[in-house]
């Protein structure tokens, strides 16, 4: 075996049959009745709606899925010749979140981290760690300190992780949902290069399909509750299959989401900046001269760290101005122009700000709970607190959570949950932070199409976003932000 | 985006930084015991001489030592301060206003709390701002042989403390954006503080997940990249402690000052 490149692996198999797994304290299955075979060596896209348990089944993949205190399984899962729940070590996953999945300090102990686990000899473990880094295309010192690293560096860190270890299986779970389109790329062709070093088996679940396209010889599409919806080479099931797997939500190339059609009648400037200058404590930006017009929406793009999301939190009334002035006259109705200086019930009336990570914006138990909040801060009365609440509850598909506690649904239902929270108290100015993030095709087109009647009836958008088919379909102006300075531009057709 | 992380790998190139955490620990125990031992102005400042010689060989540097160990003498200046005014009465009293009693006693215990707080902080301050908590994991894991899957699991959990600060703000934020930011601050206070638990726990599942997807906790006997050596260096220290400690003891045993647990 020591011959054989240190990085490569012994592709591995993956066999399902009638598997299925039910989460504990859930009455529904996740996923049932699974019947799957999947080659060594092969490289599986693995598509399905938002909750057809895509997720689910990867971790279960993983082994990390739990044991019986966690939920209970049927059927059988096998990774090669062991059953799945056994199978950790020779699999390896990388997750959504770039920063929960950094254990160490240091780049170089942070790979090495799964060889320890493993019990691989000190040199041996060292010469691994060097091989993967470079697979990757992380090229760093060993000692550099990983909170230091960028949203795709410490994917491709995560990446290098797993590597080491020489899986015969990679499993990868949204691996590039958090990152900007030049990170997406960077972790794509770091996956590439992987592939081809060690050879192992891939399955991938992504949302952004095109981004994996190239890279697949397989796409297997689970159906919501169980079974497969389609199976095959990526070219016959798009042909096949295309027009069905789109409307069922899965972004599929070629069949992009309706856009809205926009009424761009800009009326009265809502808000304006004077040469603001944004940051938390030194200065990431200055002299910014926006206007936000009713009627029109900015989107506010760039890398991961330049200060989009900072620049939000400034114009939303949240953070102070390091320099320059905020002026929000158009919206003041009696009070002074900076928002910053408004009290809180007095701002949810004029400006929603929705947070890039909806966890933080949570203060109550229940869906519905969470949706009155703000009724009850500028005392609306009860007939009218239902009158707002339930036809946002229709557009935005959350009718049937009233009751289900916000932290427990899923990552796009959250974000929904937290852009309806603040259409509550009606606003007319909207600052929103990612607003797009987690949400399959359908439920992208129905949010777009909602926004874009909003802003058709006078509302003005500020969108903090990575989302190029969210600037196109709703963007009158784009401020593109970079390390160097930032420039305005007109995206009216 | 660089956070604040208290993880961030501790370098430098003083002696003092190639010292094996566990070493150090070892040291600053030594002498903190036998100095907790007695409340004394000679076994103190004859530690606090003994010691003031290590520092020059640690190669802190001036301005850094000043700079970390700041905090000590405050809080030994505080010490010194309080004791001075309301401690234990006896001998002459030099001032007297209402609780206040500044008395031989008092000074002499005021002095010796000084040198105390100074000879037990600032040894514990210079060793341990020169440990790298990764270094300090290998070695409580490979010399003291504590379990790795405690070791490690509280390694990684350290990590997240450093986005504590950040979702702080970014809850206070959300609470404002909300609407319900205005009254009520200590109830607010409160289910902040629940959140932030809330966000914490999850924080650490996600990452337990991705330990456990990376082999943490199986079976197999774990192997270590990185050696943690305890070696002729490490035993130098705890032997210089150990004479730092002896020496303070016994001359003050020698010259009748040792009050054993202040008892005189």
């Amino acid at each position: 075996m020591s011959f054989i490149s240190p990085t490569r692996a012994t592709p591995l198999s993956v066999d399902a049959h009638g598997w299925g797994w039910r989460h504990a304290g859930r009455s529904g299955w996740a996923l049932r009745g699974l019947d799957l075979r999947i080659e060594p060596g092969e490289r599986v896209l693995l598509l399905g709606a938002s909750g057809a348990g895509k997720s689910t089944l990867v971790h279960a993949l993983a082994g990390v899925l739990g044991g019986d205190e966690e939920g209970e399984s049927e059927g059988r899962l096998r990774v090669g010749d062991t059953d799945a729940a056994r199978a950790r070590g020779q699999v390896g996953l990388v997750l959504q979140d770039p920063d929960s999945q950094v254990v160490l300090a240091r780049v170089g102990d942070d790979v090495a981290f799964g060889c320890e686990n493993m019990g691989v000899p000190r040199e041996e473990t060292w010469h691994r760690v060097t091989q993967s880094l470079r697979a990757v295309g992380l090229d760093l010192p060993l000692r550099h300190p990983t909170s230091a690293l960028s949203g795709g560096q410490k994917q491709r860190l995560a990446l290098a992780g797993v590597l080491a270890m020489q899986p015969g299986l990679l499993l990868l779970d949204e691996p590039t949902a958090n990152l900007d389109p030049d990170g997406v790329i960077e972790v794509r062709d770091a996956v590439a290069r992987v592939l081809e070093v060690s050879g192992s088996t891939l399955l991938v679940v992504e949302h952004r399909v095109d981004v994996w396209w190239p890279l697949v010889d397989r796409v297997i599409v689970l159906a919501p509750g169980g079974g497969v919806l389609a199976d095959g080479a990526p070219d016959d099931v798009l042909r096949g299959e295309g027009a069905a797997l789109a409307a069922s939500g899965v972004w599929v190339p070629g069949h992009p989401p309706r856009h809205p059609s926009r009424l761009h009648r800009p009326g009265g400037v809502q808000l304006h900046t004077e040469a603001l200058a944004i940051g938390r404590s030194t200065s990431l930006h200055s002299d910014i001269d926006l206007v936000a017009r009713a009627g029109e929406c900015i989107a506010l793009t760039g890398p991961n760290g330049v200060g989009k999301t900072t620049l939000g939190l400034t114009l939303g009334g949240l953070l102070p101005a390091i320099g320059g002035r905020v002026v929000a006259s158009g919206l003041s109705r009696g009070l002074g122009a900076d928002p910053l200086r408004w009290k809180s019930r007095e701002l949810v009336t004029r400006i929603g700000s929705v947070f890039q990570d909806p966890e933080h914006q949570f203060v109550s138990g229940t869906v519905a709970g969470e949706l009155a909040i703000g009724a009850r801060a500028t005392k609306l009365s009860r007939d009218e607190t239902t009158r707002r609440i339930d036809p946002l509850l229709e557009r935005l598909r959350l009718g049937h959570l009233t009751e289900a506690n916000p932290f427990t649904l899923s990552g796009g239902e959250k974000r929904r949950l937290s852009v309806a929270t603040v259409l509550v108290t009606r606003p007319p100015l909207l600052v929103l932070d990612e607003p797009t993030f987690g949400q399959d095709s359908r439920t992208w087109a129905e949010l777009v199409a909602f926004l874009a009647e909003l802003l058709d009836e006078g509302s003005s958008v500020i969108a903090v976003t990575h989302d190029t088919h969210l600037v196109d379909a709703l963007a009158d102006t784009e401020l593109r932000m970079s390390r160097a300075g930032h420039r305005l531009e007109s995206r009216v057709p | 985006m660089a956070t604040a992380d208290i993880l961030t790998p501790t370098a430098g190139t003083g002696a003092i930084y190639r010292i094996n955490p566990v070493a150090k620990l070892a040291a600053t125990a030594v002498i903190g015991i036998a100095l907790v031992l007695s409340i004394d102005w000679v076994s103190a400042s004859v530690a606090l001489a003994g010691e003031a010689v290590l520092f020059l060989f640690a190669g802190l540097g001036p301005r850094r030592f000043v700079r970390r160990t700041l905090p000590v003498a405050m809080a030994a200046v505080f010490a010194a301060a309080t004791i001075l005014l309301y401690g234990r009465a006896s001998g002459a009293s030099h001032w007297r206003f209402l609780l206040v009693n500044v008395t031989d006693g008092s000074i002499e215990l005021s002095i010796a709390t000084l040198l105390r707080v100074l000879a037990i902080g600032l040894p514990a301050v210079v060793l341990f701002v020169t440990v790298d908590p990764t270094d300090l994991a290998d070695g409580l894991a490979q010399v003291l042989r504590l379990p790795s899957r405690f070791v490690l699991g509280a390694l990684g959990g350290l990590r997240l403390v450093g986005l504590f600060a950040e979702d702080w703000k970014s809850l206070e934020l959300a609470r404002r954006a909300r609407g319900i930011a205005d009254s009520g601050r200590l109830r607010r206070f409160a289910g902040q503080a629940f959140a932030l638990l809330v966000l914490s726990i999850r924080r650490g599942s996600k990452l337990a997940t991705a330990m456990e997807a990376r082999g943490f906790g199986s079976s197999i006997p774990r192997s270590w990249a990185r050696e943690s050596r305890f070696g002729g260096k490490e035993w130098m220290l705890v032997a210089m402690s150990f004479a730092v400690a002896l020496a303070a003891v016994g001359t003050s045993v020698l010259t009748g000052h040792w009050n054993f647990l202040a008892g005189a």
